[in-house]
């Protein structure tokens, strides 16, 4: 499990309230995770803030899962 | 009345008449006041003349890349933005068949445009903070109509259906976001009026008088308060009973 992994795993747990081992990688924040999309935005904004990073809306869109977001950020910090 | 302590606002056309009114009142009421504005000696003269912090922060509206800039120089004079009232607006009249697609654009820019641009960076930080105020300035024009005002009626429904989008969007993050339509306000423009005109003006309010700026700033300083937090989606229409809708 990547430090990475860690870090967005608990921004999802505390912004969606959800249980750790339910964010899985295949866990789509909206199907799986009950998010709206105001809630996907509002990750995307808390990831940007956790890595110093700037996520362009096109690449936004393409975080659909937790493991879509650990592998842009995995690629993003490094 | 209402207490805004701690409160960080954006007025623009901060400048004008109800916008300088707006400024006067929140910061009345204990808010830290961002001007906003194209006339900075303006702008100095009315922040001269309000006791509480303010800061002085220019933007010429119909500039599409000086809009992008006055959220963030707003929030980092000021540290965070909880009030955005989007207040700046012209008119070019012209009746509809001569309406020059300049007097179309220009209008839209500055009354619609920048108000959707600066809604949208202001948002965002609202969202973070889970807290936030959005006011537009919108005119009793947006909902009858006027002849000659065809852009304008345009510009200030558009602000209406607009802050009802946003409304609902952003609700459950504790931001609201609601319009004010004044009537007819006196300002420098109405002095202007000869008085026959000013006496057909009076004769559609029920009143029998124009409003006044502070009676629109009251209702900004309304929607800006904690107290208003279950009002969103809203036109407060202050009109004088010239239309009741
Ligand atoms: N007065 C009324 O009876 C009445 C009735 C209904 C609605 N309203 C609405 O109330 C709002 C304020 O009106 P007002 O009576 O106070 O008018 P005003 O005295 O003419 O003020 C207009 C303000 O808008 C600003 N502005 C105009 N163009 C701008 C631009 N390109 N960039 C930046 N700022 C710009 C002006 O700033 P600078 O001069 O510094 O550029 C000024 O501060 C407007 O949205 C108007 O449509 C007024």
């Amino acid at each position: 499990m990547s430090d990475v992994s860690d870090r967005v795993r608990k921004i999802v747990v505390e912004h969606l309230n959800v249980e750790a081992d339910k964010v899985t990688e295949k866990a789509s924040f909206i199907d799986d995770l009950g998010a709206d999309s105001l809630d996907q935005v509002e990750l995307v904004m808390a990831f940007e803030e956790e890595f110093s990073v700037e996520i362009p809306d096109d690449a936004a869109e393409n975080i659909q899962t937790f493991g879509d977001a650990v592998s842009f950020l995995e690629k993003a910090v490094n | 009345m209402f207490d805004l302590t701690g409160k960080r606002a954006l007025v623009t056309g901060a400048s004008g008449g109800i916008g300088r009114a707006i400024a006067q009142k929140l910061a009345d009421c204990g808010a830290e006041v961002a001007l906003s504005g194209t006339r900075v000696e303006k702008l100095e003269e009315v922040a001269s003349a309000i006791s509480g912090k303010t800061h002085i922060v220019p933007c010429n509206l119909s500039d599409l890349e000086a809009v992008d800039k006055l959220i963030p120089s707003a929030i980092e004079a000021m540290g965070g933005l909880d009030i955005l009232v989007n207040n700046a607006g012209i008119t070019r009249d012209n009746i509809f068949m001569r309406m020059k697609d300049s007097e179309w654009d220009d209008v839209i820019a500055v009354n619609l445009t920048a108000a959707f641009r600066l809604s949208r960076a202001a948002v965002k930080t609202m969202m973070k903070q889970r807290a936030g105020r959005i006011i537009g300035i919108t005119s009793v024009v947006g909902v009858t109509g006027n002849p000659g005002q065809g852009n304008y009626a345009a510009s200030k429904a558009g602000l209406i259906g607009m802050s009802k989008a946003i409304a609902q969007e952003v609700a459950s993050r504790g931001i609201t976001v609601n319009t004010i339509a004044p009537g007819f306000i006196a300002s420098a423009m109405t002095d202007e009026l000869n008085d026959k005109q000013r006496d057909t003006i009076l004769s559609t309010i029920p009143t029998g008088r124009l409003g006044s700026a502070d009676e629109v700033a009251a209702s900004a300083v309304f929607l800006a308060s904690d107290e208003a937090a279950y009002v969103t989606g809203q036109t407060i229409h202050v009109n004088g009973g010239m239309a009741m809708i």
